[in-house]
């Protein structure tokens, strides 16, 4: 079959994906815009209350409108900052996240790159949001922010060992770290997916990514209640905006990852299902991890510091690991 | 190259900051995380309250009572009110001493409310707030029922109350009693059990009896070390003798006691409003013969209560006129947070959040 990236090098072929990579764009910040809204509405709805429901229908326009006030407002840059790195943070958060977005594939013909090593290129690129981060924390100089930022590199760096070691399994058992090659393993029903042999890969992938995503219980570098903000505390207008919009973007990327890595990407759960489509099923997936993300945001509270790292290196990654070892003897065994 | 040169870092916490429930400062050293030094800064909403009471007659004073400490009002006018009746002698119909009796309690529930939300919100959970200010709203409905606000009540005069109960009220906080038993009950399933918050909360900010005492802490704060002193129960003012209620106490002395302390104080306060409703007298005066202009006799008294966050106490010096010659308030908050810069050597900035708000502090009542 001809796929459009086997095309030889042209200047219509590079138009073509530049087309394909805006209307992906495209898709992202629509889901930033309605996956914010979404979050407020049903965090709202948890917590007795309506939450935005004034600007446009249903308070469908609220987010349009914050983008279009950060947009408008005065960038500032404190005197002392580090202005280079201060203004090259935000870019550096953003770009990796959206870079990611490359090698998911949402439906069998549907990835706009298919990598062999798909599941690497991931966690490199997302590494370097971690230094964005860092850097903005150390170029507001801003103590709040130094203390947001350190905490983040600290707990990046200690979940990204355990995120990465739990899809080892997966690799093992699919042969491949090419994201479309992982979904065509786990192809036939439910009882095919990864997520049932890889149970407890998938449970340490789920609290590392929660982690990474610096989300509640996790969300330690910008605790409020501490640290004010954290490493954005200087931020404000559109360089304030490219951070959130990176936090979102990844919250999209790792609903993607794991619906691929574990829930069998675009397959139906059942036969007599499959006359639905496999966009829908790859939506439906996806959309019902980025729920649980919010759910877990408005249940519990936050862990400290020190507790943290101990999570992730006394627990997550023994267990990991024991994950590995137990897919090893499965595989050799079983077959 | 030798060992990297690392130096203190001098953090002002406040007092613009989310977590210090108002305008505190403190002036932290971190090295890395841990904090080596607290220097707590206060002062910032000091009005001047006890000064100005100096050309105020007494019933004047009661409204810059309810602004002391704002979550809980209905105590700090009792305190007034009671210093003064004592000291002329006065007493008190019975259906008024019941009326606050009740609004006391119920100002107690709200006041815990307030506290286990904050809190909650310190340690990083979002939605027991929001779950707490829909309670709290419920008895601030009841108030503004009853004397019309919501917040500074200015309810009490001396030698009675200035609004009668209307019409059903009590039925209203009868069935309000009823439910929030239940809301408790949901409150305990959804937070005390969660293992993230016990291990953010268990043993963090310990003291013992002994220290408790030396620096005078009182309420939950005090309880939590295992001693059993509640005002209610020791030095029965009002009508608290006549109402069957157990004082919680906690053993260690650590946050997750003075959680526990408090969350059963609201149990307590229910079984208390329970009796003190089906006892409430069905009709009577509520205010008492009280002299058209309010001159207590030449001398001094000292008067205490047990507010939500502890003794609470009023010392009036009477000169026999309609101005007391000076009135000072014992505010528990501005105690208690004396022990602050203490429990914080050796703890992290997040145990700074936890422990600050385990004291459960009132800056309208910390800087009077």
């Amino acid at each position: 079959m001809q796929r459009f990236w086997d095309d030889p090098v042209s200047w219509e072929a590079a138009g073509r994906y530049a087309l394909v990579a805006l209307a992906l764009l495209a898709v992202v910040i629509v889901f930033v815009t309605y996956a914010i809204y979404f979050e407020r509405k049903v965090i709202g709805w948890m917590q007795f209350r309506q939450g935005p429901n004034r600007t446009g229908p249903l308070g469908l326009l609220q987010t349009v409108a914050d983008v279009a006030k950060l947009l408008v407002k005065e960038d500032t840059i404190p005197a002392k900052a580090d202005k280079a790195l201060f203004v090259l943070a935000p870019a550096l958060a953003f770009i990796p996240s959206f870079t990611v977005l490359a090698v998911i594939p949402y439906g069998l013909n549907l990835p706009f790159a298919d990598l062999n090593v798909g599941f690497l290129y991931y966690v490199a690129l997302s590494g370097v949001t971690t230094i964005a981060i860092v850097i903005a924390g150390w170029a507001s100089n801003n103590k709040y922010a130094l203390l947001g930022g350190m905490r983040s590199a600290a707990q990046m760096i200690s979940y990204e060992v355990p995120l990465v070691l739990s899809v080892v399994g997966v690799a093992m058992l699919t042969e491949s770290l090419n994201l479309r090659d992982i979904v065509l393993r786990q192809e036939g029903y439910f009882w095919h997916w990864n997520v049932f042999p890889q149970i407890i890969g998938f449970a340490v992938f789920v609290v590392a990514a929660v982690s990474e995503l610096n989300r509640t219980p996790f969300d330690l570098p910008e605790a409020e209640s501490e640290l004010v903000a954290g490493y954005h505390v200087e931020y404000s207008g559109f360089r304030f905006a490219f951070f959130m919009l990176a936090e979102y973007v990844y919250i999209y990327a790792i609903a993607c990852l794991t619906t691929i890595l574990f829930l069998g990407g675009w397959n139906a759960p059942f036969p007599q299902l499959d006359f639905i489509p496999g966009l829908v099923w790859f939506a439906f997936k996806f959309a019902l991890i980025v729920f649980s993300l919010f759910w877990i945001r408005a249940t519990l509270p936050r862990l400290r510091v020190d507790q943290l790292m101990g999570l992730a290196w006394k627990a997550l990654l023994p267990l990991a690991l024991a994950n590995i070892l137990l897919t090893a003897l499965g595989i050799e065994w079983l077959g | 190259m030798g060992v990297i040169r690392t130096e203190e870092l001098l953090l002002n916490v406040g007092p613009q900051h989310p977590s210090t429930h108002g305008v505190f400062r403190i002036i932290v050293k971190l090295d890395g995380e841990i904090i080596t030094e607290a220097t707590p800064v206060m002062g910032y909403l000091h009005r001047g309250t006890e000064k100005l009471a100096e050309s105020l007659n007494y019933t004047q004073i009661i409204p810059y009572t309810d602004r002391m400490d704002y979550v809980s009002a209905m105590t700090n006018n009792y305190v007034l009110v009671h210093a003064v009746e004592k000291m002329m002698g006065l007493t008190v119909p019975e259906r008024a001493e019941f009326l606050r009796l009740i609004v006391m309690e119920l100002q107690r529930i709200a006041s815990h409310l307030v506290w286990w939300g904050t809190y909650l919100l310190d340690i990083g959970a979002l939605s027991p707030f929001l779950y707490a200010f829909n309670d709290r709203e419920r008895i601030l409905q009841l108030f503004n029922e009853l004397c019309g606000a919501r917040l500074t009540y200015n309810y009490m005069r001396v030698g009675g109350v200035k609004w009668d109960a209307p019409e059903g009220w009590i039925d209203k906080v009868k069935d309000f009693v009823k439910s929030m038993y239940g809301k408790l009950d949901d409150y305990h399933a959804l937070v005390s059990g969660n293992e993230i918050f016990l291990s953010r909360i268990k043993g963090v900010g310990a003291y013992d009896a002994e220290t408790a005492i030396a620096y005078g802490l009182s309420g939950a704060n005090l309880r939590s070390t295992g001693v059993k002193w509640d005002l209610r129960k020791n030095e029965p003012y009002s009508l608290y003798d006549r109402f069957e209620f157990d004082v919680p106490v906690g053993r260690n002395g650590d946050c997750y006691d003075r959680y526990v302390v408090r969350m059963e104080e609201i149990r307590q306060s229910l079984r208390i409003l329970e009796q003190a409703l089906e006892q409430f007298p069905p009709e009577g005066e509520t205010m008492g013969k009280v002299p058209r202009v309010i001159r207590p006799p030449a001398g001094e008294i000292y008067v205490r209560i047990e507010s939500p966050r502890g003794e609470i106490g009023c010392y009036i010096v009477s000169t026999g006129k309609a101005e007391p010659y000076r009135l000072k308030f014992r505010r528990p908050s501005f105690v208690n947070l004396q022990i602050l810069p203490k429990l914080l050597v050796g703890e992290s900035m997040t145990n700074l959040v936890t422990i600050l708000g385990g004291i459960d502090i009132v800056l309208g009542e910390v800087d009077c």
